[in-house]
């Protein structure tokens, strides 16, 4: 399969991998995937408390280019948006951003659903009413 | 900022990218190409032509390649069918014997690792009316022969078992699976695509009736391939599937691709004199490759059996690494995955599953298939960028990092999607 040059560059360089101390208030965690379906993603965001904008996100992916890729550009870009700007964001901007191929637009569906299980994680914490939006994802 | 670029250094004297998928297909090797070349340009005669020279040339080429052919199976010359490829020589083996011996009986046994050429033949038939037992494998890959036995009832008439495996190379123990077959006075076809000139395979000794082989696993030309059809105890009959000229005894009209064939019998005549010496050079690099793999990297292991092998095969799981990403990692070799992502289907390999492998570890699996042309050098590189893309990517994966938190991923609950 041909990759596009954006998913290349992700998977080669990776943006903002890496672990946050999920015990923390004002960290956020989504985990979502499962092994057996070869794909799993961690985005965790930490949110700053008095603005609700997301200061940090990081991610570790087991999945294929396109899984970390997706994943990877998530985190770009929730990164400085508020909570419920990053919600926004939708699995088709995604593909289009990536130029995915149909086999892959799972790929993108699950780094939104892992914004959304990081941002109802960090309003489950941090007692924030839940939206519709997250709480489907939450866990 | 993390990267996942490799910066293994490429040793003098090779050249990339590096073939390493020897069972998908094999180069050509140039002594085949050498004694196929004239064939297309100044001996272009057709093989049935009886009343010229053009004719008789091409004939006498063709009953050459058969007796190279049958040499290095224990065969006789008559007993080769030639045909297009094993996906052919398996149709022809399988439905013409169902079609044959239908009114002996309507029961086929095989096993579920076989190739699909294997399996929907067998699936065809069983909309015809027969039924199929599709016996399991136990985790290493192999049959059990108890099993076997139980299967075998007075309605069957074919048992049909490959050689070696495609994906993970274990071999069958076909010579225990024919000597019970004709026991019970059944017909045993295998798949040998696999096997052929790169294991010893004798129809006498292993006990098998009917045998499929191909000339491109074995360095000689794609659309090519032979059926032995034995000719004494017993003497197997099989119904044609293709009609025509009555080419190759009836069995299999067509006009015989001749310089395939010269290529198809040639491959055999070197395998023939070299298999043993290539045997032994393969199971080396093969397990040098598995050695700095194992000295290096934790949670990998080997699927299938590693004593009842092929030599040239390494199929090896890298757990908490998806194998699609890792193959992207090493783009500079070419080998395979069993991982969905690589499939059509997104299905993980069924052959992996049969082992009773989870799919997340099936999804983590890479096939190394080495072959002739390979070299220490090559098994150097490629196991040193395997290990660094494999590190770079558990560094990304979220399933290692809770695994050495102490982490049971079996614990937890996954949202499957």
């Amino acid at each position: 399969m041909a990759y596009s040059d954006k998913v290349v560059d992700h998977y080669n360089n990776p943006r903002n991998v890496g672990t946050l101390d999920k015990s923390a208030q004002e960290v956020g965690t989504g985990l979502v995937g499962a092994p057996e379906c070869g794909d799993v993603m961690r985005l965790q965001i930490r949110v700053n408390p008095e603005t609700q904008v997301i200061e940090e996100a990081k991610f570790k992916t087991f999945g294929c280019g396109s899984a970390i890729a997706s994943s990877s550009l998530a985190t770009e870009w929730i990164k400085g948006r508020t909570v419920e700007d990053a919600l926004a964001i939708k699995n088709t901007d995604i593909v289009k951003e990536l130029s995915l191929p149909p086999v892959k637009i799972h790929c993108s569906v699950l780094a939104e659903d892992a914004i959304r299980a990081a941002i109802g994680d960090w309003k489950k914490k941090n007692g924030v009413a839940e939206t519709a939006d997250t709480a489907v994802a939450a866990q | 900022m993390s990267t996942v670029l490799s910066q293994v250094e490429v040793p003098a004297g090779v050249k990339l990218p590096i073939y390493m998928d020897n069972h998908a297909t094999s180069p050509l090797d140039p002594r085949v190409l050498e004694a196929m070349m004239p064939f297309f340009t100044s001996k272009f005669g057709n093989a049935a032509s009886r009343n010229h020279a053009f004719g008789w040339e091409a004939e006498q080429a063709v009953e050459t390649a058969r007796e190279q052919i049958a040499k290095l199976i224990g065969a006789t010359a008559k007993e080769i069918i030639f045909t297009s490829g094993a996906t052919e020589s398996n149709n022809l083996a399988i439905k013409g014997i169902a079609e044959m011996y239908r009114e002996r009986g309507n029961h086929i046994i095989t096993q579920v690792t076989e190739h699909k050429a294997v399996l929907d033949t067998c699936k065809r038939l069983e909309k015809y009316g027969y039924r199929v037992t599709y016996l399991p494998v136990k985790a290493d890959g192999l049959i059990d022969l108890e099993d076997l036995k139980r299967a075998i009832d007075d309605k069957t008439i074919l048992v049909t078992i490959m050689a070696a495996n495609n994906e993970i190379g274990v071999l069958q123990p076909i010579r225990e699976i024919g000597k019970i077959c004709h026991e019970k006075g059944v017909l045993f076809h295998t798949d040998a695509v696999q096997a052929v000139g790169k294991v010893p395979v004798n129809v006498i000794a292993d006990n098998i009736d009917v045998l499929s082989l191909s000339g491109h696993k074995i360095y000689g030309p794609k659309g090519v391939g032979a059926l032995y059809v034995r000719r004494r105890n017993p003497r197997v009959q099989i119904a044609a599937q293709i009609d025509g000229g009555g080419h190759e005894r009836g069995m299999r009209s067509g006009t015989l691709n001749v310089p395939g064939i010269v290529g198809l019998g040639k491959a055999c005549e070197i395998a023939y004199n070299e298999m043993e010496t290539e045997a032994a050079y393969l199971r080396g690099l093969r397990d040098s490759l598995k050695a700095k793999l194992e000295s290096e990297l934790d949670y990998i292991h080997v699927n299938g059996s590693m004593e009842h092998r092929l030599p040239g095969n390494l199929n090896m799981s890298f757990v908490y690494v998806e194998g699609e990403s890792l193959l992207m990692g090493i783009n500079d070799v070419a080998v395979s995955s069993g991982s969905a992502c690589t499939s059509a289907t997104l299905e993980p390999s069924y052959v992996l599953k049969a082992l009773g492998l989870g799919d997340d570890v099936a999804h983590s699996s890479i096939r190394f298939g080495l072959g002739r042309f390979n070299t220490q050098a090559e098994v150097d590189y490629v196991a040193a960028k395997v290990i660094d893309i494999v590190k770079k990517l558990r560094e990304l994966s979220p399933l290692y990092e809770m695994v050495k938190e102490g982490i049971d991923l079996t614990k937890i609950e996954w949202q499957a999607h």
